[in-house]
């Protein structure tokens, strides 16, 4: 780890790249492209604080008086509650994964990945169906020992503790493939000049491990957390209120859109508080390798019960997160695949992957792009943008959708009006209700998890790198298509897994902002599970499954073999 | 190319390529819905009317109040002909909103009795819902039901099973609860109601059928259709658990049952009005109608038509009269009204 010496901030702007405006801020064609492209995606979060701008009615004194005391407590449990619970499974799993030997360990590598195939709200009613007080576990246990409903107390599935561990459950994967992806890239110098120091395993780990994964560590948290902050699917079938809940309640319940994009604006403070206690703690220390060479270092081979209780620790998340829901799916599914797969079932699988094959590579490159920009222009103005692009994973999805669709509309409107006046043809609707803004809001909702993924990798290279290739003569486009981005392959590949799988499994905008005649897995297993037809909706959900598991396999592979300066793929 | 210049390049491409794939075609003989109803409600429907009369039916299914959002903000340039709902309160707020317009129509005026519709042909109702209580055979006695408003007797403290107050069911019965009885008796109830509350709402209808077949409670409030189809169910652990309980048809001396309607309207700027009506006058049609009681185990709006085996197994009743339109004014006071009753 080197203190940062920032040499590139003080570059002098070379030929190619000069200002064309100078008045506040220096644009130059950098600058220009981050910001333009930053400011097009945090347009529908732009749309709802607009929209929180106005007065509201009196539905603020009547839910101080009421309910917001319950939104602000439980949504803030479940976002600490689900970011300790992710680390609690993630770090673990991926530490001993990474560096460690013991039995199971190369299936373990990309089987923890797979409960991020399950759709959270999927997830919940499965346990519910088996938890329940008229599912077959209490049922099994009222037959064994005769008891009745007073007789014994089981914990509550549908409680604010139960969606912690549902959420958990789904997405402690963010935190243990960010994770392994950053001890995987430690390399061995380090952990034997810590050896030589004389440092035992304990403290090796906490000491030098840990705290360099830390940018890794908190990216993966504060992506739970956001996507915890946003989940709509779990709480409100477990009876939790949370500013979700809450937002939809006021704005359709109560008609009162201005207050509902108020507690939406409100909930985002949570989140930018969130991300600047994340800058914050980082700013300090830089995390780049300074070595020549980076070596894998050896596996450290567990012997008598720690082998066993390494099997364990990967096996629990793995087990509850995955096998059982699949498990009661795969009966569900067993039992009506037969009269649910037909004709439309490749197409339904079709649409699903196409599109988030598609928004995965355009994420990715819009990532990278930002990241890579800021890296170039690190200015407040710069960073404030992309701050702002990267708000839109805590919003709920039916939010952004309708902050894509009304700014779209308008421009429809606008341009179709100018053409009739010019031309005296009607263009109609040009981008709502298509492909195209549904892509867009993809964008604006999983942009965050990309960026991430992409940033916590470029924060590993060293900014000597980028001086020496310049230097060489490279220009910037150069620099990060010849360097970063063979450099960074694995962050690369990890976030087009977390896109592609996120994407897969999306539900809100996909309903609101799709074309006519075009459904997805996720849309036809919504429509089932909602109309709480969770056997018929099951072979749907297990093709998403499905879908995901195969990129996930690939991937982790591909990680698992990335290191800084190799080529991960050869 | 680099990546710099490529990446909106190839946006701008994609972008184009979108939109090419996926206008809406607006040539005649075709008709464009939003619909809130489950597309596995509506889809084997439009399918007979695609094979009788030739012309094509193009569906986005949804959530009404996103659905209703789109219609709104996309205008005068909106695709779509027809607005389906599960909820009449959304059909009188799109009409509130002007997006609907008025039709006129003998086969519809015919078939759907003034009550479902509304007086100037902006919607018109196409199935029943009803919310009667649903109680375990083995634990409560019919006669000591009566009315809705009992449901916050002492005597049931403990014995009640509910879904949210986040549920549109909820809200629509206690805004019918308030139409009749007054907020500030609806206030008094929801707040008894809630103190014989067995668990914390949770779950949803279905949930709640299960949870008083297998005793965690004795009552519950759901819509019919729900356990009609645990009583078809393939799975015999939702049958045994249908078994178990019986319909009540609440408030039968006073205000009647209360009842949701499913329906729809003609959009304001619909480019397709005349198939548009032709489909709103198949769905009113007897064969139609007999599929929402055969399917999904709805009241036909038309009354001619006979019931299902299953609805018949659960006797007649007397639906409440109120405009259904009054629901929808009255969600706001009713959702802040269970707010401030505590129940969650």
């Amino acid at each position: 780890m080197e203190v940062g010496c920032p040499s590139l901030h003080r570059r002098p702007l070379s030929q190619g790249e000069k200002g064309v405006g100078a008045w506040i801020v220096r644009i130059d064609r950098w600058t220009g492209w981050v910001l333009g492209t930053a400011l097009l995606l945090a347009l529908p979060v732009f749309t709802v604080f607009v929209t929180a701008l106005q007065p509201a009615g009196e539905v603020w004194r009547h839910l101080a008086d009421t309910v917001l005391t319950d939104y602000v407590f439980n949504s803030i449990t479940l976002m600490l509650g689900v970011g300790a619970g992710t680390l609690l499974i993630g770090v673990p799993a991926a530490w001993l994964t990474a560096t460690c030997e013991f039995p199971g360990r190369r299936g373990f590598e990309w089987a923890l990945l797979l409960p991020m195939a399950i759709p959270a709200y999927i997830i919940a009613y499965t346990y519910t169906g088996l938890l329940d007080f008229a599912g077959p576990v209490q049922m099994l246990l009222r037959e064994l020992f005769g008891w009745t409903r007073q007789d014994y107390a089981f914990p509550e599935i549908r409680s604010l503790p139960g969606a912690v561990l549902m959420l958990t459950l789904v997405l402690y994967p963010y935190v243990y493939l960010l994770a392994r992806a950053a001890f995987l890239e430690q390399s061995a110098a380090m952990l034997e000049v810590s050896r030589s120091l004389g440092a035992g395993s304990w403290r090796r780990f906490l000491t030098v491990t840990l705290p360099l994964a830390r940018p890794a560590l908190i990216a993966g948290v504060s992506l739970v957390q956001m996507e915890a902050l946003a989940d709509y699917g779990v709480v409100q079938y477990f009876g939790v209120s949370t500013f979700t809940t809450g937002i939809f309640r006021v704005w359709f319940g109560m008609n009162d859109a201005t207050a509902a994009a108020q507690l939406a604006a409100l909930s985002l403070l949570f989140v930018f508080a969130l991300l600047t206690f994340e800058r914050l703690s980082r700013r300090q220390a830089r995390f780049h390798h300074t070595g020549q060479r980076v070596q894998r270092p050896p596996r450290l081979a567990l012997h008598g019960r720690w082998r066993g209780l390494a099997t364990a620790t990967c096996l629990i998340p793995l087990l509850f997160g995955f096998l059982i829901p699949a498990g009661q799916l795969s009966v569900w599914a067993w039992r009506t695949a037969s009269h649910r797969v037909d004709d439309h079932f490749v197409d339904l699988a079709a649409h699903s992957l196409l599109l988030a094959g598609g928004a995965a590579l355009l994420i990715l490159l819009l990532a990278l792009l930002l990241g890579y920009g800021q890296r170039l222009r690190p200015r407040s103005v710069v960073r404030l943008a992309v701050r702002g692009a990267g708000l839109g994973y805590a919003v709920p999805g039916t939010v952004i959708a309708i902050g894509v669709m009304l700014p779209f509309a308008a421009l429809d409107r606008s341009v179709d009006h100018w053409v009739r006046a010019g031309f005296g043809m009607s263009t109609g609707l040009l981008l709502s209700g298509t492909l195209f803004a549904l892509l867009f809001a993809y964008c604006t909702r999983f942009l965050p998890v990309a960026l991430h993924s992409v940033e916590a990798g470029l924060g590993r290279i060293r900014p000597s790198m980028d001086d020496a290739a310049r230097a060489l003569g490279s220009r910037p486009r150069g620099v990060l298509w010849r360097v970063h981005v063979p450099i960074l392959r694995g962050s690369l590949l990890t976030a087009l897994l977390l896109v592609f799988v996120d994407v897969l499994k999306e539900l809100p905008a996909t309903l609101i902002l799709r074309p006519f005649n075009f459904n997805t897995l996720a849309v036809r297993t919504y429509e089932l599970a909602s109309d709480e037809r969770l056997a018929d909706s099951a072979t749907f959900a297990l093709a998403i499954v499905l879908a995901g598991i195969g990129p996930v396999i690939l991937l982790s592979r591909a990680i698992s073999q990335a290191r800084p300066g190799h080529d991960p793929l050869s | 190319m680099s990546n710099a210049t490529k990446s909106p390049l190839l946006l701008s491409i994609f972008g184009l390529l979108c939109i090419a794939l996926s206008a809406p075609a607006l040539a005649s003989g075709e008709v464009n819905i939003y619909s809130a109803r489950k597309e596995d409600l509506i889809k084997p429907l439009l399918d007979d009317f695609s094979k009788q009369t030739g012309i094509t039916v193009n569906l986005v299914t949804g959530k009404e109040e996103a659905l209703l959002q789109r219609l709104q903000s996309e205008g005068a340039n909106t695709p779509a002909d027809l607005l389906l709902t599960s909820d009449a309160g959304r059909l009188a707020a799109a009409q509130q909103a002007g997006v609907l317009q008025a039709v006129k129509s003998d086969a519809l005026d015919n078939a759907i009795p003034a009550a479902y519709r509304d007086p100037a042909g902006y919607w018109y109702g196409l199935s029943l819902r009803a919310r009667p209580i649903i109680y375990a055979k083995d634990r409560v006695k019919p006669a000591e039901l009566s009315t809705y408003e009992d449901l916050a007797a002492p005597k049931w403290k403990g014995k009640i099973c509910l879904r949210s107050s986040d549920s549109v069911y909820n809200q629509s019965l206690v805004a019918g609860m308030i139409a009749h009885d007054g907020e500030a008796k609806t206030e008094v109830w929801a707040k008894g109601l809630v103190a014989n509350f067995a668990r914390p709402p949770k779950g949803g209808d279905r949930d709640q059928i299960k949870s008083v077949a297998a005793g965690e409670c004795d009552l519950t409030l759901a819509n019919t259709y729900y356990l009609g189809s645990m009583v078809n169910s393939s799975d015999e652990a939702e049958k045994q658990a249908a078994a178990k309980v019986a319909v009540f048809w609440p408030n039968a001396q006073t205000t009647g049952v209360h009842v949701n309607v499913s329906g729809a309207g003609v959009t304001a700027h619909a480019r397709n009005r005349d198939p548009a009506v032709k489909l709103l006058e198949f769905l009113a049609s007897d064969a139609a109608q007999r599929w929402y009681a055969d399917v999904n185990n709805e009241y036909p709006v038309n009354p001619a038509i006979a019931p299902s085996a299953t609805l018949k197994s659960w006797g007649e009743f007397k639906v409440d009269t109120l405009n259904v339109a009054k629901l929808g004014e009255l969600n706001a006071a009713a959702v802040k009204l269970m707010d401030r009753a505590g129940w969650k």
